[in-house]
């Protein structure tokens, strides 16, 4: 057998694990495996903050269907990566982190930039290994890979000792599939399970698809259609699941939940049964659980088990992959038809004023609204497009027609501010054809701005556009319905983008009419490298409908009334 | 209510702060834990004692099983099963307790493990609610230091709970 070092078998795991390029970020303590990078064909894009790592190999993930590597040394290295791995935790993505640690007999003894980073990571992520000889580099790798995509993907940490990626030993790659005692990423689904969700499907007047990021995780929009069609059944996305299912099929009722559309909440009301595929039922789609959907029966299929009934009790819990679990159920279901029901939910969207803003005349006022519609429009709906969070982030949600799986791309559970820009080179690393666009807040620019950098270096084209409209306006806007307008720390001042785009060698512009946002849109779309916009949008626009946080999924504040409310609902987080 | 778990888990370093720390992050109080050795070497058996519903030990279940090293769970909450504590604990002879002491020693079936001149040290084992009915008689004596080792626990009959899984 050759010999090798361990920093040389960590490259091997990867080329073996077809990783083609790392996001990372070097140090003393992961020397060893930055030394040997430079003899294996895999590319490395050197980050500017390891956050910025963490959600470049989400994006990529998200992206691309496959796992992100992010890489980073001991200490301050690794915590960096806290934000970034919490984030693919919420959100189920496949990212696998590598950390060096300090040498192994140190361990314990405070070194210098030691930090118990497995510790530190413990509960935000699926599983983690720390390695302190180089015979167990191997396995470990291979487990983490395998936990990282299989089952309900997530974040895996791997961090090594310097003494084990220097330590030389006789190795080869061994390809026999990994196998952990106590890992059981799918089960069987059971044929009870079946017979009652068919049944409840059978008996139903009214019922609703709720539709989350395991349709696209399962791959299974084809099942998904081919079941809504069959039954006739309306579907309602998650923010997560948009996607999954092309906005322009006519079931396709839209989002759901917080800033979800009004005639989908009041459908999920309404509703006679509720099918929540690959959903969870977070509490900004619940709204207040005591009072959700009430009428309904309710099945649920989900791929990891203690998501059912967790949230929400149901009548039939079915656990599996979701587009396994469909096939079976096309099987056996007979065409059904709700018309009449389709119909009702279709007489209520005569009121959403949603759309409202997309009708308002050229007032010389350039809303948000229209700047994601007009991107929406000119990219025909085709880009991957990458958020941020915060109020602009829901405006694509509601404004952007997503038609193909894994085209958007956002911090949905945890809410990371910072996340677009590094997601969205991530995402153009793993889909170098696409047309990718970020949608970031003057707020969440800043805090990854850096990274900016690294896609002029990397010479990674991304359009940016930034809604800037001089608030972390998202904040303001809670503040504005329910703290009486007191602008606490929400007021932001931000550079000259334009001249820091131009700083980077990239071009940049600024947009505050209407008439000026198609042709700047296309100006950057013509462009080689990556371009920033300064979309300067109307300041204190809100996001309509709203649910307050634990008020009732159907008590929605709608636009245009500038409601000043109380904080409703028990608990509002 | 009190609920008792059962896990059979992988030995390896960091699974006993992986199941605590999973109690802490889901809010779920832990009224004793144990961990020991099992008749297969590189599995041990956790006793959790958790206070809690049925619904909510349903969910820590489910949640165990997340954890990669966890191998089996079970709920003996439904399942007629032998449960035992053991106590030490060391009460103050002085003067006229003595005779008290050897009289409750005598009721309750304990053990004098340790006597020292002022100190008795006695050793009760049992079904819990067992060893804390004796600690009650004890504590007008003047106990002066108690351990406990935590509930252990295991189904009655003739099943056993197994690693053995594909
Ligand atoms: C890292 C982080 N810090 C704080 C928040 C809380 N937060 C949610 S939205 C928001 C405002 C975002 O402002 P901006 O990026 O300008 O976007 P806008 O809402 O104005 O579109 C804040 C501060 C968060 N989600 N993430
Ligand atoms: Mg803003």
């Amino acid at each position: 057998m050759p010999k090798r070092t361990g920093a040389q078998i960590i490259w091997e795991c990867l080329v073996h694990e077809d990783v083609q390029t790392v996001f990372g970020y070097p140090g003393g303590a992961i020397l060893p495996t930055y030394d040997a990078m430079l003899d294996y064909p895999v590319k490395h894009v050197l980050v500017r903050h390891e956050q910025g790592a963490t959600h470049m190999a989400d994006g990529f993930a998200r992206a691309g269907g496959g796992v992100g590597v992010a890489l980073a040394t001991s200490g301050p290295g690794a915590t960096n990566l806290v934000t970034g791995i919490a984030t693919a935790q919420m959100d189920s993505s496949p990212i696998v982190c590598i950390t060096g640690q300090v040498p192994s007999k140190y361990i314990g003894y405070d070194a210098f930039q030691e930090t118990d980073i497995t510790g530190i990571t413990l509960p935000i992520t699926k599983h983690s290994y720390l390695v302190t000889r180089a015979e167990d580099i191997m396995p470990a790798m291979k487990e983490a890979f395998h936990l990282a995509k299989s089952g309900r993907p997530g974040p895996v940490l791997v961090d090594i000792t310097k003494d084990a990626q220097q330590a030389s030993i006789e190795w080869a790659w061994d390809p026999s599939p990994v196998k952990m005692r106590g890992y059981r990423p799918l089960n069987p689904i059971t044929s009870e399970d079946l017979a009652k969700a068919t049944e409840l499907i059978r008996n139903s007047k009214r019922p609703v698809i709720l539709a989350g990021q395991g349709v696209i995780q399962s791959g299974a929009t084809q099942e998904l259609l081919a079941f809504a069609e069959r039954v006739s059944c309306p579907i309602a996305m998650t923010l997560l699941g948009i996607g999954g299912v092309p906005a322009n099929h006519p079931l396709n009722l839209g989002m759901m939940g917080m800033h979800g559309e009004a005639w989908v909440n009041h459908a999920i009301q309404e509703a006679d049964l509720l099918l929540a595929f690959g959903m969870r039922f977070d509490d900004r789609v619940t709204g207040n659980t005591k009072t959700y959907a009430l009428n309904a029966k309710k099945i649920h299929v989900d791929i990891d088990p203690s998501e059912l009934n967790k949230n929400i009790p149901v009548d039939a819990a079915i656990l599996g992959d979701l587009r396994e679990t469909l096939v079976d159920l096309l099987a056996v279901l007979e065409p059904a038809d709700h018309a009449e029901w389709i119909t009702y939910i279709d007489s209520m969207k005569g009121d959403a004023a949603v759309r409202d803003i997309q009708g308002l005349p050229d007032t010389g006022h350039l809303y948000a609204a229209h700047v994601i519609n007009d991107i929406w429009r000119i990219t025909g709906g085709n880009a991957i497009v990458v958020t941020d969070v915060g109020q602009h982030q829901m405006w694509e949600a509601q404004y952007y027609r997503h038609n193909s799986p894994r085209t958007l791309i956002t911090s949905g559970g945890l809410g990371t501010m910072g996340f677009a820009l590094p997601a969205a080179i991530g995402a153009k690393v793993a889909r170098p054809d696409a047309e990718v666009w970020v949608i970031v807040g003057d707020g969440g620019f800043q805090m990854t701005q850096a990274e900016l950098t690294t896609a002029a270096q990397e010479g990674i084209k991304v359009n940016i556009a930034i809604i800037n409209n001089g608030y972390l306006g998202m904040v303001r806007q809670w503040q504005e319905f329910f703290y009486e307008r007191r602008y606490a720390a929400t007021p932001l001042k931000s550079p000259d983008f334009v001249k820091i785009a131009e700083a980077h060698g990239l071009e940049g512009y600024r947009v505050d009419k209407r008439s000026d946002v198609d042709a700047t849109i296309n100006r950057a779309r013509k462009a080689e490298g990556t371009v920033l916009i300064d979309f300067r949008v109307e300041q204190e626009d809100s996001v309509y409908p709203m649910v307050p946080a634990g008020a009732d999924l159907h008590a929605m504040i709608r636009r245009p009334e500038p409601s000043v409310l109380a904080e409703t609902g028990a608990d509002p987080i | 209510m009190h609920h008792t778990l059962v896990a059979l888990v992988e030995d390896k370093p960091g699974v006993l702060n992986r199941v605590a720390s999973l109690f802490r992050r889901r809010n779920f109080n832990i009224e004793s834990l144990t961990v020991g050795r099992t008749a297969e070497a590189g599995v041990s058996r956790m006793t959790i004692v958790i206070d809690s519903d049925q619904a909510s030990a349903e969910r820590v279940t489910a949640y165990l099983y997340k954890l990669v090293n966890v191998l089996q769970v079970e709920d003996l909450g439904s399942t007629p099963a032998v449960a035992r504590d053991l106590a030490l604990v060391k009460v103050s002879v002085a003067g006229h307790d003595r005779a008290a002491l050897l009289r409750i020693v005598d009721e309750t079936r304990a053990h004098i493990v340790d006597t020292g001149e002022q100190t008795m040290t006695l050793e009760i084992t049992g079904e819990p609610p067992h060893v804390d009915a004796v600690i009650r008689r004890l504590e007008p004596l003047g106990i002066i230091e108690m351990v406990r080792t935590g509930q252990v626990a295991m189904r009655r009959g003739d099943t056993a709970l197994s690693a053995a899984q594909s």
